[in-house]
């Protein structure tokens, strides 16, 4: 008997702002309809600005399943994750859960930042659905698991935001639901503390337990999970062995070769109300949109958004860059010094930045964006981990041929940085035939 | 191999009909309730160097003041009843309910990050204001009491306190829950309007300071003239704002045809706030 049956879900959205307008429809309508009784056109018509974000998605998962969920950007994860874990109603469709869930949509949730750890151990294992008992039972051992022992009672507004994060983990680790759904959760955090997560996961799916995971780390969900389902624009496009699952995804979002991802344009609001994600484009040093580059070409990742609040202490983009397998390669954050107040201020911006020429290696690399904004609080009004992938080739022309030395086979390693050389021949004379 | 309760299933389909209020759920997240009220407690107060006194000295300043302005300078009638004490009866009320309907009127709009990432019962949220509204509403007594008690029998004008002792036991507690309970249903209204459209964020200090002038709070009862006492009668607040006066002060002039209008209008604002908010709760976080 499977733990979660889904059959048709489906979930709409209404784009379009909502103003004096919309307020003047909705009380006309409910005019119209309660002096004609049922005859007026319901609310739930369909409309030029409705926006699927699922449609008719079908699955069953088994008891003791991890599953990956997997899909670009507006495939439809969040929300259907959204809609699991009962955040949202589906419009249509229907899923039936067998046991606990605990979401993992993002960690720390609920946390006060004038609470202390302590307090907050409790007030974050509540709203995850955990009794006051049950956490008194297990606190030690989040306590533990943290490793923040010492600042246990210190406001986690004064945590480092690696702390902030282990901590959060460490509650939700404990929860012991039947079913678990986590949503980039692992990216955060030092590689020590990632381990040890990957650790509890693993005993979560050993203990029987059911996974749902989303990540665009595709190696990690290729080690953690055994089956995948891949979304592609709110329907299901594959259901199979994680193996396949990756392959299908990889060989669909690679076809895509975007060079400009405008999420205002396709209507996706990313962001919250401090700020917005508008576009991300790459392109050449000479202004050329493109997703192709040579290994020596350098590259320009460049994004526009808008911030709505004023950040007291920064406002900073900053660039991701993830290999082929989905590990992170490096992250590029705006030095803030560098550009003053001005910032920080209410407005839009582009801001732009340089992969020099010659660091790469060839491959496939994906681009992540996020901001972050300091009020003086850390807080990310939009992280996007997989904007566009892009592709770094080589010409084997003659400088190739030189640079290789001859060689034309593969070249090892994710970079492949230009470093000076010094070659000096010492003493000589010993080696001289005789 | 992990047992899965079969018992424990959740369904998750669009919700139809009117009122859905998971009484099941609410009680399940109980303890949420109890650390949330920690929570709001705590935050208030951190970073204050008085701390909780504030809620002590916050009703006796507003009394303080309008002492002065309405008692003193606009010298409006309190029915005999020293100024300090007819205002602090009056607020004590009062207070309760403008902390709670605020309280639960921020509820959605407050908790969007949290609600943007776990399911539990929206309503807890606003419940667990009208707890810290009743909490506040303790530490209030504290100073309300031994105010009262000099003004009542160590004064002379104490003489003209009449108090009725077995209402005061019997009544004043069923007072506070119709007052927690209109609070409760007006800021569910409030917090499902905000929900959607904001500009009621603006509107709702504005709502809490008209209604404290359209409630008995600094004028008696008395005071109103005739072709205003039809707001007295529909305004729900009238009577029990009053009748904590007829408990504490023997003044008051509430109507057995008032108390049943009242009881009906926190009846109907209470059901229709449930009916609204549950509405809205479902789905209002795609909006956000």
């Amino acid at each position: 008997m499977s733990i979660i049956t889904a059959r048709s879900i489906s979930k709409r959205y209404r784009l379009g702002t909502l103003n004096a307008a919309t307020l003047r429809e909705e009380i006309q309508s409910l005019w119209d309809r309660w002096r004609r009784g049922n005859a007026a056109p319901a609310p739930d018509a369909p409309r030029d600005d409705d926006f699927w974000a699922l449609r008719d998605v079908s699955f069953d998962i088994q008891e003791g399943d991890v599953v990956g969920i997997i899909g670009g950007n507006g495939a439809g994860k969040s929300t259907l994750l959204k809609v699991l874990s009962r955040i949202t109603e589906p419009t249509y469709g229907e899923a039936r859960i067998r046991g606990r869930v605990a979401s993992l949509l993002e960690v720390g949730t609920g946390f006060h930042p004038e609470l202390s750890g302590r307090e907050n151990i409790f007030l974050n294992g509540t709203i995850l659905g955990m009794s006051k008992g049950e956490v008194k039972a297990k606190f030690d051992e989040i306590v533990d698991f943290s490793g923040i022992e010492k600042f246990i009672d210190t406001p986690v507004k004064r945590y480092s935001s690696g702390m902030y994060v282990r901590l959060a983990f460490a509650v939700a680790a404990h929860l012991d639901p039947e079913i678990m759904i986590v949503d980039e959760v692992l990216a955060v955090g030092d590689g020590e503390f990632q381990k040890k997560c990957l650790g509890k996961m693993k005993s979560i799916h050993e203990s029987g337990r059911t996974v749902l995971f989303v990540s665009h780390q595709l190696n990690m969900l290729t080690s953690l999970c055994t089956r995948g389902i891949v979304l592609k624009q709110g329907t299901v496009s594959f259901d199979g062995p994680v193996d396949e699952a990756v392959l299908h995804y990889r060989r669909h979002a690679g076809q895509r070769g975007e060079a400009t991802m405008d999420f205002e344009q396709a209507g996706m609001r990313v962001g919250d109300s401090a700020a917005v994600l508008h576009r991300v484009r790459l392109e050449t040093v000479e202004g050329r949109a493109c997703n192709t580059f040579e290994l020596q070409e350098s590259i320009v990742m460049r994004i526009e958004y808008s911030l709505f609040l004023p950040a007291q202490r920064c406002a900073v983009p900053s660039f991701f860059v993830f290999d082929g397998m989905g590990d992170m390669l490096f992250v590029s954050v705006a030095v803030a010094a560098d550009f003053g107040e001005a910032i920080n201020r209410p407005g839009r911006y582009i801001a732009s930045s340089t992969i020099p020429g010659g660091l790469l290696n060839t491959g496939t690399f994906t681009l992540g964006v996020q901001l972050v904004w300091m009020n003086p609080d850390v807080h990310k009004p939009f992280f996007e981990q997989n904007v566009m992938t892009f592709q770094v080739s080589e010409r084997l022309d003659e400088q190739a041929e030189r640079t290789r030395s001859g060689y034309m086979g593969e070249h090892p390693g994710t970079i492949r940085p230009v470093l000076p050389w010094e070659i000096r021949s010492v003493d000589s004379a010993a080696h001289k035939p005789a | 191999m992990l047992h899965v309760r079969s018992d424990y299933e959740t369904v998750i389909r669009p919700t139809k009909g009117w009122l859905n209020v998971d009484v099941a759920g609410l009680w399940n997240y109980r303890d949420l309730l109890g650390v949330l009220v920690h929570r709001d407690f705590v935050a208030k107060y951190k970073q204050t160097v008085l701390g909780p006194l504030w809620a002590i000295i916050q009703p006796l300043m507003t009394t303080m003041v309008f002492a002065v302005i309405f008692g003193g300078i606009a010298r409006i009638s309190t029915d005999g009843v020293p100024p300090f004490l007819f205002y602090l009866t009056g607020l004590l009320g009062w207070n309760f309910f403008a902390s709670t309907f605020t309280g639960a009127s921020n509820s959605l709009a407050a908790n969007v990050g949290i609600f943007g990432k776990v399911y539990f019962p929206r309503l807890v949220v606003p419940i667990s204001t009208v707890v810290s509204g009743f909490i506040a509403l303790g530490i209030q007594l504290l100073t309300f009491l031994p105010v009262w008690i000099y003004y009542a029998f160590f004064t002379p004008a104490g003489a003209a306190i009449d108090v009725s002792w077995p209402s005061l036991i019997v009544l004043f507690p069923l007072v506070l829950l119709q007052i927690a309970l209109l609070a409760l249903g007006s800021g569910l209204w409030m917090s499902a309007l905000t929900a959607k459209y904001r500009d009621f964020a603006f509107l709702s200090g504005f709502i809490v300071q008209l209604w404290m002038y359209a409630t008995p709070v600094i004028y008696p009862l008395s005071a109103v003239p005739a072709r205003w006492r039809w707001v007295a009668a529909i305004n729900p607040m009238t009577v029990p704002i009053d009748a904590i006066k007829m408990m504490f002060l023997g003044q008051g002039s509430v109507e057995p045809m008032h108390v049943a209008l009242s009881l009906a209008m926190t009846a109907a604002i209470l059901f229709g706030g449930l009916v609204v908010f549950s509405k809205v709760e479902r789905t209002f976080i795609d909006t956000v």
